[in-house]
């Protein structure tokens, strides 16, 4: 076992390069169920032709199920999960799979070092994470971050709530959303703007919409719901409103500003 | 593009300051619920425990054009031990309720449709003697607090339904658990455990509403050394540690005394009560405890060295009128036990006490306040009325100060057979003796509203008590029984519901029907009003829905 151990961790290590600090490359052993790299490798592709349709290939394209988060609203064990992947959830749109028990949990050993994984596939370029120190007063201060963004119940809702986003963005998603954030910026997270009937505006983040109505946070943070019989124009912006750091940080602060963002592991850690 | 950019900016970043101030709950804002009755800021209304809405336009003249406006269905049919026992906030025309057992939502108000949901996970250990259920949220500025079934306490962005912070407080694996609407008194947040049935220590616990840092906690059994522990007299001196006491309804407050009331459950086991001789303080009592530090200002206890599971676990009615000439601060209770109480709140004094039932179980009360118990638990069973849910139960009341009267979901002529069998505590199991026989299902009917009890089983109804005279003023019968709390508006209704299935409007001043609405399942949960843009609207959760009406347009 100790030596299986070892193997992930060698391989591991040469998947992320040196993107990860140590304590978080010891929190990768620590959830290691026993599976091989090879086991894990199976699983991604397992998980990409199968799961990613409903899934999405970051694991998060249904609202509210964040599978790299690494916990798991219907389960906790590895057996759960397998049961899970293989039987499906009755009553929800989690189809039953005919998956063997090694694919299953393959699959499952894939969903547990999901983040980990996705940070070392498609990626030419990896750089090193900065000091997370540095970065949180780039956060606050000279990157005026906390002008959009929430951390820890302090900040605007609009933008994305950051709180967790190092447990469910892989690193160099983060480093290309501060570089060209239009090009990386999720679907669910496009600004929504309606023009009502009488020639109001309401901009803010979509939460929910039927064919009838459409229900919003609006840029004064409120909760609105709008009629759609009252609505000339309706639409997400397709830009980002957040700048691109390219230009206004060093390379060097970008990865202080990465090292920040990759250390939020939610608030009840 | 930098054009388009800055205009999204602009339009998207563009926060007001001001108006997220104005916008935010303040406990200013709860303390003055009555100035804002398009709100219902606190699980009874206002802080006084009234429910009670001062909104008028449903009217006597027009309830009969009530009409359903929306309904809102729990995620899935609920499992056998899920009730909607919940009542809603609505904040500014956004309505936060909590679906069994731990789901928070955030409805747009007007039309049910849903801006988020946050839903807990749930330990499986959590275990609850009777329904996997909550009443419902507090708010404080833009934070929620929602206490779980398996013993969190957690704080959630009233804007997006994001968890700030998460308390484990107690654990699930001893049988405590959360069931009530936490109460906000200025920065704190105020909660108690149910578990009664598993041989927990109760407690009324404050928290602080920013960082979920414990503040004060009071032990309603007190330990060696603390004031009331001298009525837990076993030679063994150990029946105090799982002598219950939870205080799972949420409690009242009275800003010029600073005072907060709680009401306490039952002490362990139930229905024997020989391993605990004593009166089992504060099992079984009314308690009000300082506000900023939790200190015992005094307490009540309705029934001393309870064997029938009486608890007192209802909302303290709070009420300031002339008692015997002389202007006072008085608390209105009608307690499971089958008396109603006018105590003064000041100093806790017991001013009268009454029957509002059948009681058999006490003859009277001495003058003291104390009652003189009649009956007990046998080997061979005693015949005890009211039964062992109660004369009332959890259920609100309501207190209408345009009429001046006090309405009691009540449990009519109910009886129960209580038996005395040896008792043992295991650790997270229940603790209670053998349950007494009753004629009504203690929680809900198993199917439907099928009713073939016998009239001499007793009943259900809507009382109405003058609280200065002691007098009934009215009682509105059911056949079946209620789990129901009520509502009175300012333009004299009255609404409730019951197990029969029906949820309807009765004169406040007369309790003559005036609507009713088939609702096709139990009413568990307590009625509050509301108005978006002008618009009054009534809402009730029955079976796994919540039903909202308002006048026809």
């Amino acid at each position: 076992m100790r030596r299986r151990i070892s193997v992930v961790l060698v391989a591991l290590a040469g998947a992320i390069g040196t993107c990860l600090p140590a304590t978080d490359r010891g929190k990768v052993i620590a959830q290691d169920h026993g599976y091989t790299p090879a086991d894990i490798e199976n699983g991604a592709r397992l998980y990409q032709s199968t799961c990613s349709g409903c899934h999405g290939p970051a694991g998060d394209e249904i609202p509210g199920v964040e599978l790299a988060r690494g916990q798991f609203r219907r389960g906790t064990s590895d057996t759960d999960l397998i049961a899970i992947v293989k039987t499906g959830i009755p009553g929800t749109a989690m189809p039953p799979h005919a998956f063997s028990d090694q694919e299953a949990a393959q699959v499952v050993g894939y969903l547990r070092n999901m983040t980990v994984v996705r940070t070392g596939i498609g990626t030419t370029v990896l750089r090193g994470v900065g000091d997370p120190a540095r970065g949180r007063t780039l956060f606050e201060g000279k990157g005026q971050c906390t002008t959009c963004h929430r951390v820890y119940g302090r900040g605007p809702r609009l933008a994305p709530d950051l709180t967790e986003v190092g447990l469910t963005r892989p690193l160099p998603e983060l480093r290309d959303a501060l570089l060209d954030p239009s090009a990386t910026m999720r679907p669910g997270n496009r600004p929504f703007s309606v023009v009502t009937a009488d020639g109001r505006t309401v901009s803010g983040r979509l939460l929910n919409q039927d064919s009838f109505s459409i229900q919003m946070l609006d840029s004064s943070e409120r909760l609105v719901s709008v009629q759609k019989r009252n609505v000339r124009e309706q639409g997400f912006i397709s830009t980002s409103p957040m700048p691109s750091y390219r230009d206004t940080l060093t390379v060097e602060e970008v990865d202080d500003l990465v090292g920040y963002l990759v250390s939020l592991k939610g608030f009840n850690p | 593009m930098t054009a388009r950019r800055s205009m999204a900016w602009a339009l998207v970043f563009a926060v007001a300051a001001g108006t997220l101030v104005d916008a935010q709950v303040s406990f200013e804002r709860i303390l003055r619920a009555d100035q804002e009755p398009q709100n219902w800021l606190t699980y009874s209304g206002n802080l006084s425990g009234w429910r009670y809405s001062p909104l008028t336009q449903i009217t006597p003249a027009n309830v009969r054009n009530l009409e359903l406006q929306w309904v809102f269905q729990t995620r899935a049919p609920a499992e056998a031990n899920e009730k909607f026992e919940a009542t809603p906030l609505v904040v500014d025309g956004v309505m936060y309720t909590v679906l069994p057992p731990n789901h928070l939502v955030a409805l747009d108000a007007a039309t049910g449709r849903m801006f988020w949901i946050y839903s807990a996970v749930i330990s499986p250990l959590a275990r609850v003697c009777c329904g996997r259920v909550n009443r419902g949220v507090a708010i404080l500025g833009d934070t929620l607090f929602m206490a779980t079934i398996d013993g969190h306490l957690i704080a959630i962005d009233a804007k997006n339904g994001r968890p700030i912070w998460d308390k484990a407080l107690v654990d699930p694996a001893l049988g405590y658990s959360f069931t009530l609407s936490p109460l906000v008194v200025k920065d704190k947040v105020i909660v108690g455990p149910s578990g009664g049935e598993y041989g927990i220590r109760g407690f009324v616990a404050a928290f602080d509403a920013a960082t979920g840092t414990e503040v004060w906690r009071f032990n309603t059994i007190p330990g060696p050394g603390e004031p009331g522990h001298d009525t837990w007299t076993d030679a063994e001196k150990t029946a105090w540690k799982t002598g219950g006491g939870p205080a799972w309804v949420t409690g009242s407050y009275d800003p010029q005394l600073n005072l907060t009331y709680w009401g306490t459950g039952n002490p362990g086991p139930d229905w024997n009560g020989d391993p605990r001789p004593g009166d089992n303080l504060y099992t079984d009592s009314v308690i009000a405890l300082d506000a900023d530090t939790g200190r015992l200002k005094w307490h009540y206890q309705f029934t001393p060295h309870d064997e029938f599971d009486y608890d007192a676990t209802q909302v303290p009615v709070l009420v300031d009128m002339p008692w015997q000439g002389q202007p006072r601060k008085l608390m209105l209770w009608a307690n499971r036990n089958g008396f109603w109480y006018v105590l003064d709140r000041t100093s806790g004094q017991f001013l009268q006490g009454k029957p509002f039932t059948k009681v058999t179980w006490a003859t009277g009360f001495d003058e003291h306040g104390r009652p003189r118990r009649a009956l007990a638990p046998t080997q061979e069973g005693t015949l005890v009325y009211p039964n062992n849910q109660g004369a009332t139960n959890w259920y609100s009341p309501s207190y209408s100060p345009r009429t001046g009267l006090f309405y009691i979901p009540s449990w009519m002529d109910t009886f129960s057979r209580y038996f005395k069998v040896p008792v043992e505590y295991t650790p997270g199991s229940q603790f209670v003796g053998r349950f007494p026989t009753m004629a009504f299902p203690a929680l809900r009917p198993p199917a439907g509203a099928i009713n073939q009890r016998l009239p001499e089983d007793g009943y259900g109804a809507i009382q109405a008590f003058d609280p200065k005279t002691g007098e009934r003023k009215w009682e509105f019968k059911m056949i079946d029984v209620t789990d129901s709390g009520v509502l009175s508006t300012a333009s004299d209704l009255v609404f409730a519901g019951g197990r029969e299935g029906y949820f309807f409007a009765l004169d406040a001043r007369t309790g003559a029907p005036l609507w009713r609405a088939s609702v096709g399942g139990q009413v568990s949960a307590g009625p509050m009003s509301y108005a978006v843009d002008g618009r009054q609207y009534v809402a009730i959760a029955a079976g796994s829905v919540l039903f909202v009406y308002a006048v026809r347009q």
